[in-house]
């Protein structure tokens, strides 16, 4: 059935392209896509336990900021940005759907604190990995207590006098503190897990199905439909062969639109140049006596890292340098990383039946080659050794058993730190650490679609509309010449922001209607066109739970009552008698020569640009002719109008 | 034909002519054609048929045959052709023979002729015997011209290809009589058969079928290719089609050159600049052409307005334009084929003159900038083409490629440190592709070469000077590569700069301060053995430049780790072949250049190494130790003489010593053993080469005569008997401490001339007899009634 036009509207809640957090009202229902949680803030935030000299800034906020290396920075408790919490009431939201463990960061902070009651949607390792993200960033802050929490300067009469970037900082009043291990496991506890291509009934409206984003361990993207109508939600995909399943891309096809989010955040560096000018650059330092160190998450990229130097240190001569990985959840990282066959590309598949490790990392780790230690503390003291490779969190250098290391080794020109994280500018994570001799190298590795992966995927999947953050559909600020780095469909992608409420366009607009047995048993239909058949049916629409019946009328009411009588006319809808339905088309020149036949003269017919006019001069009568309508106008003469319409009836087919 | 294929041939017919015993091998008929070619070229055809029967049996019964096989008709009607070529043996053929197999009641009207392998056959078959005045009567009189007009355009692309060649082929052979000068311009005298094909193509041309007017042109372009006489002229310049609007070959090259798109006309305009007399204005306009994409790079990212030095004022650059933006596929292709045709274009002696150096220069930097993302657009077109060109392989690749050839023309100061910046660049890259890697390399070799070639420039050259100490701590990284394909480019740049300029003290100097030598020698030991291989030569280069490590203990400042013993052990370990190789390439070379570490103790070293290469597996390593072998013997006895091919330059010629006390070396280092038992090598190159070496060997000791006569020495029986032993394939036994006067002795008994007669012949001269082939065809054919036999 055609209905009226139904609006879908899709709420941004973040302005961050890769940590999308998007509400869908889709039918009746409220869905949340993701809850990442923008860290950046961070930078802004002096590294957990440095201790800086004190400087005089506004009277009122000395105690809270302090200056380093000609930047100014917030002696606080770290603080990040929420996604926004005003826009729509989260207590609303039916079902949570995340895609993939770096875009759950900000969940505690939404089920916990803002009435919200429903189901969370994740895959497995989604749920595990995230567990130890969340512990490890809750671990890096509560070690280090600081008593202080600074929101003096957020004041906005004494923002705007700070120096860059404070000044620029956006959306300052939702920053918050971290959350506790406590509402994080009460987070956790909502979340429903599910498998790829399962099928989830929301509501018997909706149907949402996790499938295979091919970025990271359980990475999905989501598809949400009805009967009708069909939206995916892609974020963090990959196409490149890395650990995970490959990304699914036949089931995205013949959606109505396409939410586009997660896309690589180095859209010019290609991954397979990063790692080799990750392992150049780690060789060369190490072959001089120096350390490396690479702050990094304790899941993702380092497994393909580890992949990577575990076939390169051989060969580059440099078997006897340790490898360090230093996280409270270390050990939960590699462990889980090996026992989520079913999540792993064909490739590690195959090797859990030889039986073998799926990942080189375990070979590692019994040549010790690679130790793992929950932090700087205890055995790993007493095993340290250097020159030597530490990979440790957290990658914005502010807090972590990194913030260590970048004191320790920050003097020496022998040492290097390479970022390989994407999601924080190297230069402010650097910021408070200058001036610094050691030696910094910039590889970002992101594995995330780029757009002519992009490209490539739009022309295979073809959806009707893609909707994408604003960031990719003009070119990045620092490169506005490469107009190829934005999205390139037709027609062209419908972009949002922070805090912006978006309308769907949906091309059709439809709903499934069932019909009750004894109703469908009075039907008669009637064949206008060969294969085509018609009935009028008088029924009442009954809809409950988004399922939509048509029943038999009920039998007009004996007017028995007049106070049942009302009420009966107030529930039932005029039944009145029904006039036949019109089809068929006027041939105007067999129409002209019957008007002639009946005594009508001097007859005229002008061509419209709908159809045709027929003038009857005499009678100064005007009969419009078009695809759908026709109208006869005359003037006050009923009984020539009644004759008009019975020969124009005459053509046509009723029913 | 020598009487066993004589013998052979009636049974061989007899199989071919029977339906029933089917050729299981085309490749059979395929040689055996060959081998009548070679037969007919030094025989006379007639008295070949007329010696044995059975052929002429053979192509007078196959075509009467119903069920015969179409391999083997087309067989005879090639065959036939063969036969015919020769008027003498035509006209013997012509009567009955020749119209059962060509003519209409032939095989054109039969079945069989559906067949493309039949078609084929009877048109290679005229296009064999169409050698003769007469052979034209016959195609006349049998209307076959005809049927290879309608051949011209047969499904099958081979068949209708060679019929285009048999028409070039017939019009040439029948205006083949003319003298020259004689033609009449009209060409009406010309023969009946010219003038019907002449007809042919004028109407096909006309034709408004483009099947027909590309057949033509086929045509047409096949013989002004093939044929240079005045005929061909008159064809050109007469025809009333292509003489039609009265423009000569220029004129009508000048209009496609500005009709036909950037795509056709730049290999067009390739084509007349490479011509050596051309008028100046079609030079001019088909390089304008050539230049039209680069012109159009340029000007959509300059924002000055007006482009100086290259093409201005250029009014039809919106066609190239609209190629470089329909598609990322066109856009690549054009400007990787005029990147290509320049290229090629500019080492010609008959280049353009002045070079647009300066433009073309600045032209590739853009690509290359578009290509890495960093040129900054002045225009839509600008815009669009960064994005299409952004990280594309195949342009970086050519515009590299061209960049080093443009390297020969140098440039204003300005630009050359410009292409300089770009070069490091991309070496820096980590997105460079080791292809893309590779070629910059190479491209900053030439022009790193050629800045030190500067005229009144001593050393380096004030570029390299600056560039040196930029480029070292990239190639640190890049040697340093997790991919193999860097490290091994990376190697080779540095062997080839090594060679070049290893005694220039700057360069020393920064490669000594770099880590460069360190990772080399570590390379040594890489995973991949093509890596270990372009190790080995750099640090054999390295190592005779004395470059190869900074000194390790303090107390030697100047001492060099010996590179022999890790070599030798490379040499005598690794698994691959490549950098065996190599080991064996950089010994030659040292022994060649007296390097310390050889010069040392020369016999040991030769001894070692003999021995080990001996045992190789690889006959490259093999053959390279007698090389090795060579360049010692030239400096024991002096310069090899002019029959040597191998020429060994020494510094300073040593005076031979006296023969007893070389050729005691040579035993001492077990030469006479190495080559003896190389001479038996199953590899003949090895063998070849061997004999070789022992033939100079026999010639330097011959003049001094012996001073022991040969024959009687019981020394000598035994090592011949070894020899045959070793001939026999019996490897194993070693040759034992054996006096020089034996080994000499043994030198001259044996006869090296026919041994090396012998390995030229080729180890596959017996298979290829003719005999042979005939053989195994009967053989199969045996093997098929066995099992027919079996299977009935």
């Amino acid at each position: 059935m055609k209905i009226k036009k139904r609006f879908c509207h899709s709420y941004c809640l973040s302005g961050h392209p890769t940590l999308p957090c998007n509400v869908l009202k889709f039918k009746s229902t409220t869905i949340m896509l993701d809850c990442g949680l923008d860290m950046t803030s961070t930078l802004n935030f002096l590294p957990l336990p440095l201790v800086q000299r004190y400087v005089l800034m506004h009277p009122k906020t000395k105690q809270e900021l302090k200056e380093c290396s000609g930047h100014v920075f917030v002696d606080s408790v770290p603080e990040f940005c929420l996604p926004e919490t005003e826009l729509i009431d989260l207590s609303t939201v039916d079902v949570i759907l995340i895609s993939n463990y770096h875009c759950m960061m900000a969940l505690p902070y939404i089920t916990e604190h803002t009435g919200f009651s429903g189901t969370v949607y994740a895959t497995e390792p989604t749920v595990q990995i995230g567990r130890l993200l969340m512990e490890e960033l809750v671990n890096f802050i509560e070690r280090v207590p600081k008593a202080q929490s600074a929101s003096l300067w957020k004041n906005k009469d004494i923002q705007r006098l700070l120096p860059s970037p404070l000044k620029d900082a956006v959306e300052v009043s939702t920053w918050r503190r971290c959350y506790t291990m406590q509402e994080v496991n009460s987070a956790l506890s909502k979340i429903q897990l599910v498998g790829y291509s399962q099928k989830i009934e929301l509501f018997g409206a909706v149907q949402v199905t996790p499938l295979s984003s091919g970025y990271a361990l359980g990475s999905s993207n989501w598809i949400i439909q009805s009967h009708y109508e069909k939206v995916s939600y892609v974020s963090g995909s990959s196409l490149l062969t890395t650990h995970p399943q490959p990304m699914d891309q036949a089931s995205l096809k013949n959606s109505d639109v396409l939410v586009l989010t997660g896309l690589t955040q180095i859209p010019t560096a290609n991954p397979d140049g990063m790692v080799g000018e990750f392992c150049s650059n780690l060789a060369l330092t190490v072959r001089n006596g120096g350390n490396v160190l690479v702050p990094c998450y304790p899941s993702g990229v380092i497994y393909d890292l580890l992949e990577c130097l575990y076939q390169y240190i051989d060969s580059a001569g440099l078997s006897s340098v340790p490898l360090y990985f230093i996280s409270p959840v270390a050990n939960s990282s590699l462990e889980f990383s090996q026992i989520f066959a079913e999540w792993l590309c064909h490739n590690k598949q195959s090797k859990v039946y030889l039986p073998e490790p799926p990942f080189p990392h375990a070979e590692l780790i019994q040549t010790n080659k690679l130790k793992h230690y929950p932090s700087i503390h205890g055995d790993f003291s007493n095993d340290f050794r250097q020159p030597c490779v530490v990979f440790t969190g957290h990658p914005s250098l502010r807090f972590g058993d990194v913030v260590h290391f970048m004191e320790l080794w920050g003097k020496s020109s022998l040492n290097t730190v390479i970022f390989t994280e994407p999601d924080f500018s190297y230069l402010e994570a650097l910021a408070p650490y200058q001036p610094l001799a050691m030696k910094c190298i910039y590889c970002p590795i992101d594995t995330r679609l780029n757009f002519i992966q992009v490209s490539k995927l739009l022309k295979e999947v073809q959806p009707l509309h893609v909707v994408c953050p604003e960031q990719y559909t003009q070119p990045p600020p620092a490169q506005s010449h490469r107009t190829d780095l934005v999205i390139d469909c037709q027609p062209p992608a419908t972009s949002y922001r922070r805090a912006e409420v978006l309308t769907l366009p949906f091309k059709r607009r439809y709903e499934r209607i069932e019909i009750m047995p004894e109703l469908a048993d009075s039907l008669v239909p009637m064949e206008i066109k060969p294969g085509i058949s018609l009935a009028t049916v008088s029924a009442v629409l009954h809809t409950k739970d988004n399922k939509h019946v048509l029943q038999p009328p009920p039998r007009p009411a004996q007017p028995t009552s007049g106070k049942k009588r009302k009420r009966v006319s107030d529930d039932v809808p005029d039944c009145k008698v029904l006039k036949p339905l019109l089809s068929g088309s006027i041939p105007v020149e067999q129409f002209v020569q019957t008007l002639e036949k009946h005594g009508f003269s001097d007859i005229k017919v002008e061509d419209t640009a709908k159809g045709h006019i027929v003038l009857l001069q005499e009678a100064e009568t005007l009969i419009q002719i078009e695809e759908d309508s026709t109208h006869i106008i005359c003037d006050n003469d009923e009984m020539l109008r009644v004759r008009l319409r019975d020969l124009v009836l005459k053509f046509l087919q009723k029913f | 034909m020598d009487h066993e294929c004589a013998r052979l041939l009636p049974a061989v017919c007899a199989v071919l002519a029977d339906p029933r015993q089917p050729v299981a091998d085309d490749t059979c008929l395929e040689k055996l054609l060959d081998w009548f070619k070679t037969v007919t070229e030094a025989e006379s055809s007639l008295l070949l048929l007329q010696e044995n029967p059975c052929l002429l049996e053979l192509l007078s019964h196959v075509p009467t045959l119903q069920d015969v096989s179409a391999g083997v008709l087309s067989f005879s009607l090639r065959l036939a052709g063969i036969f015919a070529a020769q008027e003498d043996c035509f006209q013997y053929l012509q009567v009955e023979l020749l119209p059962g197999l060509f003519g209409a009641a032939g095989p054109l009207s039969r079945a069989v002729w559906a067949v493309p392998t039949v078609r084929s056959g009877w048109i290679q078959g005229l296009r064999s015997l169409a050698q003769h005045p007469s052979a034209l009567h016959f195609l006349a009189d049998h209307g076959a011209v005809d049927t290879v007009f309608s051949l011209q355009g047969d499904a099958s692309l081979f068949v209708a290809s060679a019929a285009g060649q048999l028409l070039v082929h017939i019009l040439a052979l029948s205006m083949g009589g003319r003298a020259e000068g004689h033609t009449c311009p009209q060409g009406d005298d010309w023969p009946t058969c010219a003038q019907k094909i002449v007809g042919h193509i004028e109407e096909s041309l006309c034709s408004t079928d483009t099947s027909r007017v590309t057949q033509a042109l086929n045509v047409l372009t096949t013989t002004f290719g093939r044929c240079q006489s005045p005929w061909t002229e008159v064809l050109w310049e007469h025809s009333p089609v292509l003489g039609s609007s009265d423009l000569g070959p220029w004129e009508m090259t000048a209009q496609a050159l500005s009709r036909l798109g950037p795509t056709q006309a730049g290999p067009l305009a390739l084509g007349v600049l490479k011509l050596h007399l051309c008028p100046q204005a079609l030079r001019t306009q088909a390089f304008g052409v050539l230049l039209q994409p680069l012109a159009c790079v340029l000007k959509a990212t300059t924002q000055a307005p007006g482009l100086p030095g290259l093409l201005d004022g250029t009014s039809e650059d919106s066609v190239v334009a609209d190629a470089l933006l329909s598609s990322k596929s066109s856009c690549v292709g054009l400007l990787c084929r005029t990147l290509a045709h320049l290229e090629e274009l500019q080492p010609l002696p008959q280049h353009p003159s002045p070079w647009p150096q300066v433009p073309l220069l600045r032209a590739v930097v853009t690509i290359l900038r578009l290509c890495d993302g960093s040129a900054v657009p002045a225009s839509s077109v600008g815009g669009c083409l960064c994005g299409t060109l952004a990280g594309c392989v195949r342009v970086q690749r050519a515009a590299l490629d061209f960049l080093g050839t443009l390297s020969q023309g140098m440039g204003p100061q300005e630009q050359v440190t410009q292409v300089f910046a770009i070069l490091l660049e991309y070496l820096e890259r980590p997105d460079s592709s080791p292809m893309v890697l590779k070629k910059a390399f190479q491209a900053t070799l030439r022009w790193l070469l050629s800045s030190a070639r500067t005229p009144g420039c001593s050393g380096l050259g004030p570029h390299a000077v600056l560039f040196l100490p930029e480029l070292f701590p990239v190639l640190q990284k890049r040697l340093c590569s997790p991919c193999w394909e860097v490290r091994d480019s990376a190697l080779e740049f540095l062997t080839q700069l090594s060679r070049h300029w290893g005694g220039q003290a700057d360069f020393r100097h920064v490669l000594l301060e770099s880590e460069v030598p360190e990772l080399t020698q570590q390379l040594l030991q890489d995973p991949e053995s093509y890596v270990r291989a372009s190790a080995v030569t750099a640090m054999g280069e390295l190592s005779s430049r004395g470059l190869h490590a900074t000194p390790t203990s303090p107390e030697q400042p100047e001492a060099q780790q010996s590179l022999l013993p890790e070599f030798l052990h490379i040499l005598s370990a690794d698994s691959e072949g490549f950098p065996r190789r190599a080991v064996m390439q950089v010994f030659t070379e040292w022994l060649r250049g007296g390097h310390a570490d050889v010069a040392r103790d020369t016999e040991r070293f030769m001894a070692t190494v003999l021995q080990v290469v001996s045992r190789d597996l690889d006959w490259e390593v093999r053959a390279q130790g007698l090389e090795l072998a060579l360049v010692f013997l030239g400096q024991t006895l002096g310069q090899p003489g002019p029959h040597c091919p191998y020429t060994v330059t020494l510094p300073k010629a040593a005076p031979p010593s006296p023969l007893t006390e070389v050729l005691g070396a040579l035993c001492r280092v077990r030469l006479f053993e190495f080559a003896f038992r190389a001479l038996f090598d199953c590899d003949r190159p090895v063998a070849q080469k061997s004999c070789d070496l022992l033939l100079f060997l026999r010639d330097k000791t011959a003049p001094y005569g012996s001073p022991w006569e040969a024959g009687g020495s019981p020394d000598s029986a035994s090592v011949e008997a070894a020899l045959q032993r070793w001939q026999a394939g019996e490897q194993g036994q070693p040759l034992g401490d054996l006096e020089p006067e034996a080994m000499l002795a043994t030198l001259r008994s044996i006869d090296l001339e026919g041994l090396r007669g012998t390995l030229a012949q080729g180890s596959d001269h017996v298979e290829k007899s003719p005999q042979s082939l005939l053989r195994d065809m009967l053989a199969t054919v045996g093997i098929l009634q066995e099992n027919q036999a079996d299977c009935y």
